[in-house]
């Protein structure tokens, strides 16, 4: 149906965009991987030079990688627990018949449109601050001792904020996902007798594994690569109790300035974001065919 | 009977779902009370009447030009969006009406640029930026948020456009429209409501960027994301005034999330749950 000259202009449409995606995935991309096999730090430019695999190797060797990629799979493993779970929880009780359903909705949304930097220092200095903090307040209250979270307990802390970010996200992913169900099969299967638990297993579930799919797949996109939150509060500390990997490549290239080695790094995160992309894509283009 | 029982069950699932929802709503709910404290009450223990001053606000603007920072965030959201749809637009209507056999692959592949870490790029952009004199410029950062925003764009598009029947298309072409008749006279007014909820959804995503508007700027394009971090330094307590920046920041913000929670789903599940 298409003429040839409506496709060449189609063609022409999309070529703004698709030279710009491809140049700004390309270029930075092809320098972080010359720079990975570079000697090089602008504060002493004398020995810079080809090294190789040494950055890989100093990365690798380096104690806090470990550590790193074991705070990065942590966070994105608990996270992901939290929000899925709790989302889904959230979203059968909202469903219920209440007063107020719009606000409730609107209360739990919310924090997904908080800056991250607003919600982490919000979280540090008033609610778990060791002193003046609300959670606190409530530990003396109960007579108990104020726990330190960033400095005892950093990782759960750093969950804790993050999680509180994108719980709404899950809540109304799977909440519209669970007001799709059609009514009639759900009183149907009321009417032959299932209880909430057996209709939950064999009737919703199913019906939203869709969206629990993506929703997976996109906040495992956006956790593999928190940052802000940690800035704020921990600053990747104590040690590298905090440090995820994204953190660790910002503290070799911009404070120390081990280009070569942040580099690395940088790869290192490509090769790990690629292995999720790679499920991510096939899901969502799965979608895509329907 | 059966009444009862419903009106019951709708108690209970009320009460429930309140008491959870400002437990969630909470963090929030506290920053905009202490923004109406004083510094000194901002740290005198758990109280939820503030003495309702507005000092904090005054404060922030008189001692670190605040409105600048919120102008840059405006700019840089709303600049982003623009050009994103300029570029994005074409792009979509393309691939919705004109699909070729490489379609679907190349929206995938935009995609895939989305998933790119940025830090992984830090350095080069950074080189990149130093060398073009684009370190702290508003364009530049507007480039930034319009590239890393853009693959979101050209699919939240590409779903709304799909849906618009190329029937009518077909009709207006039939009836001699030009292509350019056919964009302008049937498509724009089927897909702006496509595109103001893209729109929406763009700015808060750009609003709250907060890796690149952090690193890439220092004072002259700083946007609030910047401005709020830099009280990440403890430099004594300034509660209340932090409450205060971070609430005039998440407001405008909150308010368009409330009325965009149908858009955001489609947006940022690429269409797959709507």
């Amino acid at each position: 149906m298409a003429t040839q000259q409506t496709r060449s202009l189609a063609r022409f449409m999309m070529a703004p965009s698709v030279v710009l995606l491809f140049v700004w995935m390309i270029v930075p991309l092809v320098i972080t991987i010359w720079f990975s096999f570079q000697q090089y730090n602008p504060l002493n430019p004398i020995r810079d030079g080809f090294v190789g695999f040494s950055n890989y190797a100093l990365f690798y060797s380096n104690p806090a990688f470990l550590q790193s990629i074991l705070n990065t799979l942590t966070l994105v493993v608990s996270v992901l627990l939290i929000t899925v779970i709790g989302g889904i929880l959230l979203a059968l009780l909202i469903d219920q018949p209440m007063w107020g359903q719009g606000i409730v909705r609107i209360l739990v949304i919310s924090p997904f449109f908080v800056m991250p930097p607003v919600a982490a220092l919000v979280w540090k200095n008033m609610i778990m601050h060791p002193q003046y903090g609300v959670f606190a307040d409530i530990a003396r209250f109960f007579g108990a001792q104020p726990i330190d979270w960033f400095g005892q307990h950093p990782m759960l802390a750093i969950i804790i904020i993050v999680a509180w970010q994108w719980l709404p996200f899950a809540t109304l992913i799977l909440l519209t996902a669970l007001q799709s169900l059609d009514g009639e099969q759900k009183e149907a299967a009321e009417m032959d007798g299932a209880g909430f638990i057996s209709r939950f297993i064999y009737l919703t579930l199913p019906h939203m594994s869709r969206a629990i799919t993506v929703v997976i797949l996109i906040q495992t996109i956006f956790l593999l690569s928190v940052y802000a939150e940690i800035l704020v509060t921990t600053n990747g500390g104590p040690g590298y109790a905090s440090t995820n990997l994204p953190f660790l490549v910002y503290q070799k290239a911009l404070l120390e300035f081990k280009i070569g080695q942040a580099s690395a790094g940088g790869v290192i995160a490509v090769i790990l974001a690629n292995i999720v992309a790679f499920f991510a894509m096939r899901a969502v283009g799965k979608n895509l065919d329907k | 009977m059966a009444r009862s029982v419903t009106t019951r069950h709708k108690t209970i699932a009320t009460v429930a779902a309140w008491i959870v929802a400002l437990l969630i709503f909470f963090p929030i709910l506290y920053t905009i009370i202490t923004s109406f404290k004083s510094e000194q009450e901002a740290i005198q223990g758990f109280s939820i009447i503030p003495s309702g001053t507005f000092e904090s606000y005054s404060e922030v603007q008189a001692q670190s030009g605040y409105f600048k920072f919120f102008f840059n965030s405006v700019l840089l959201s709303v600049g982003s969006t623009i050009l994103a749809l300029l570029v994005a637009i074409p792009a979509a209507w393309s691939m919705a009406f004109s699909p070729t056999k490489r379609t679907k692959d190349i929206l995938m592949w935009m995609l895939s640029t989305k998933m790119m870490p940025a830090v992984a790029v830090l350095f080069p952009i950074y080189l990149i930026f130093r060398d073009t004199g684009l370190l702290d410029s508003r364009i530049g950062l507007m480039i930034m948020l319009m590239l890393i925003n853009l693959p979101i764009v050209v699919w939240m598009l590409y779903t709304y456009f799909r849906e618009i029947p190329g029937e009518i298309l077909e009709a207006a072409r039939m009836d001699g429209a030009s292509l350019w008749n056919e964009i302008v006279y049937v498509l724009t007014p089927m897909a702006v409501p496509g595109i103001a909820s893209t729109m929406l959804l763009n700015i808060i995503l750009a609003w709250n960027e907060a890796f690149w508007t952090i690193r890439l700027t220092t004072t002259e394009a700083a946007p609030l994301t910047a401005f709020i971090s830099s009280f990440s330094s403890p430099q004594g307590l300034f509660w209340a005034k932090l409450s205060a920046a971070s609430t005039l920041a998440i407001a405008p913000i909150l308010i368009m999330g409330w009325f965009s929670q149908k858009q955001l789903v489609r947006g940022l599940t690429f269409g797959a749950v709507k």
